[in-house]
């Protein structure tokens, strides 16, 4: 978990912070709607689903499976290439993009489905959610 | 049920006089030039223009430029496909009364960079930018394409059939003399060509380019007053999904793809079978694929083998992409235009690349990465 500055850092917006802050406790939080039932991402005040803001936040497992991703040979800011790109789809259901870390990022390590965990960068003042391959030590 | 079904039709058109790498232009003066082309090529004077449309540019800002007093603006902005629904948007204005010639133009210094301002600023606390923006993109390359090994995972597509994409179009452009690329190319080369972002190689990838494309719509009262064939406008559809990729509902297909292509072909009432000639815009190598399903001509899981059998090439059933595309012809960054360009081109039969007998074209346009499309549907056959 070492700070790496200048990879790009997202800024919380007032809707987004309960997320934020969820990563800096060490856990991926969404919010459900009460009425309809549905979990969603990315966080905003009210369900894009049912339109409810009666929505309240869950802690969700951190586990989720490797969806799609591509492998970026040209490198962002801090990060050197080749490095994937990925959506991981989370065992609750919602999709969010990501990197992989812990693992070879080449198409033979990279399977898709593959079982994964949350784990944490810092990322100038907030904490970005990573993946890791599932049972991988952090 | 009101419906625009062939009741304006496309009078003018013309792309930027030179295309491709043109540093001693700026972006406004392409969007002006293919104006003033498009303009002269309707055999009209700015006078006789009423109503302006474009993206990248303010429409404010070209009316004044090009000296028109508009009556109608339209300024919708939703990436490359934005034309498609200019067009669209100015067929309604246009039977409805609101104004009565309708220029749509584009401009981009998409290689040189001339008096272009910046990539709208990440912003750190919007939505992409907190949930896409730190996972390391580079641009178009490394996000549009994130599908791509989910759908060949889901159909078995093979990197040969996506490779195949750009040699069928590398086939078109061979006859266009205005293609940035023209000489022959093989899977091989496509697969031994440098990995942009895996599975992408380099040659599945668009051109990046200057140029300008712009056309002029009127009501089809009058389209035959006009000095060049009318090109009516059939069938048009536009939606959106989501501007973070990453939110697709189902990264094998193409739901705005889906949902603006059925739209334009319930207004033009013709089936997939009446269509002689289609341009799918194609970013990325993948893009032709997902349109050829999403707008029925094929099944889930049948674009990559019906191109590779050859049935899009030059004398296969269904030309497509028949200038060489985005990933031969030209890709300013909107290329929308270009594609609708050659639909025109190929309705009125001037296209360089001419194929046989063209009544229908269908123009599918993308926006952002598979955020928003555009469809138009043009025919030469008055309605």
């Amino acid at each position: 978990m070492s700070d790496v500055p200048r990879k790009f850092a997202p800024k919380p917006s007032p809707e987004t912070q309960p997320f934020w802050d969820g990563c800096a406790d060490g856990e991926l939080r969404l919010q459900r709607c009460i009425p309809c039932n549905e979990l969603y991402f990315p966080p905003h005040p009210a369900c894009p689903r049912c339109l409810s803001d009666d929505v309240k936040w869950e802690t969700l497992s951190g586990r989720g499976k490797l969806h799609t991703y591509l492998i970026n040979h040209r490198a962002a800011p801090g990060f050197e290439p080749p490095y994937a790109i990925a959506v991981v789809e989370l065992d609750e259901g919602p999709r969010m993009m990501s990197n992989i870390v812990g693992v070879e990022q080449t198409p033979e390590a990279l399977v898709l489905d593959m079982d994964l965990e949350v784990t944490f960068e810092k990322r100038g003042e907030v904490m970005l959610p990573l993946f890791q391959p599932a049972g991988a030590q952090s | 049920m009101t419906s625009v079904r062939g009741k304006v039709a496309i009078v003018g058109a013309a792309e930027t006089t030179r295309l491709g790498v043109i540093p001693d232009m700026s972006a406004v003066e392409l969007h002006a030039e293919s104006a003033r082309n498009a303009i002269a090529d309707a055999g009209l004077t700015n006078a006789d223009i009423d109503g302006v449309a474009c993206a990248g540019q303010s429409p404010v800002a070209m009316a004044h430029y090009l000296g028109i007093t508009p009556k109608y603006l339209d300024g919708t902005t939703v990436g490359g496909c934005s034309f498609m629904l200019h067009v669209r948007h100015a067929a309604a204005a246009i039977v409805t009364g609101m104004c009565e010639a309708v220029l749509v133009t584009h401009g981009e210094s998409g290689r040189s960079r001339v008096g272009v301002g910046g990539w709208g600023g990440a912003g750190g606390a919007t939505l992409q930018a907190q949930f896409e923006s730190p996972y390391g993109p580079t641009g178009a390359p490394s996000m549009f394409p994130i599908g791509v090994l989910r759908y060949m995972k889901k159909y078995g597509l093979t990197h040969e059939q996506l490779a195949k994409v750009a040699v069928v179009q590398r086939e078109w452009a061979k006859d266009n003399p205005r293609a940035m690329y023209r000489d022959p190319i093989t899977v091989d080369d496509v697969l031994n060509s440098k990995l942009i972002a895996y599975p992408m190689h380099l040659l599945e990838c668009c051109l990046v380019t200057d140029g300008g494309g712009a056309l002029v719509v009127v009501s089809s009262d009058r389209a035959k007053d006009f000095p060049q064939k009318p090109v009516y406008v059939l069938g048009t559809g536009e939606s959106s999904e989501t501007p973070m990729i990453s939110q697709m509902e189902d990264f094998t297909q193409s739901k705005a793809f889906r949902v603006s292509s059925e739209k334009a072909f319930d207004e033009a009432q013709i089936s997939r079978d009446d269509v002689d000639h289609l341009m799918i815009y194609d970013a990325f190598a993948h893009l032709p694929i997902y349109g050829l399903e999403a707008l029925g001509f094929v099944g889930p899981g049948e674009g990559g083998p019906f191109i590779e059998e050859g049935n899009t090439k030059p004398g296969g059933k269904l030309p497509m992409n028949t200038n060489g595309g985005g990933l031969s012809y030209t890709h300013t960054g909107m290329y929308g235009m270009f594609a609708l360009q050659e639909s025109v081109r190929q309705v009125r039969g001037t296209a360089p690349a001419q194929v046989a007998g063209v009544k229908i074209s269908v123009a599918q346009g993308v926006g952002g990465m598979f955020a928003a499309a555009g469809t138009v549907i043009l025919t030469n056959e008055e309605v």
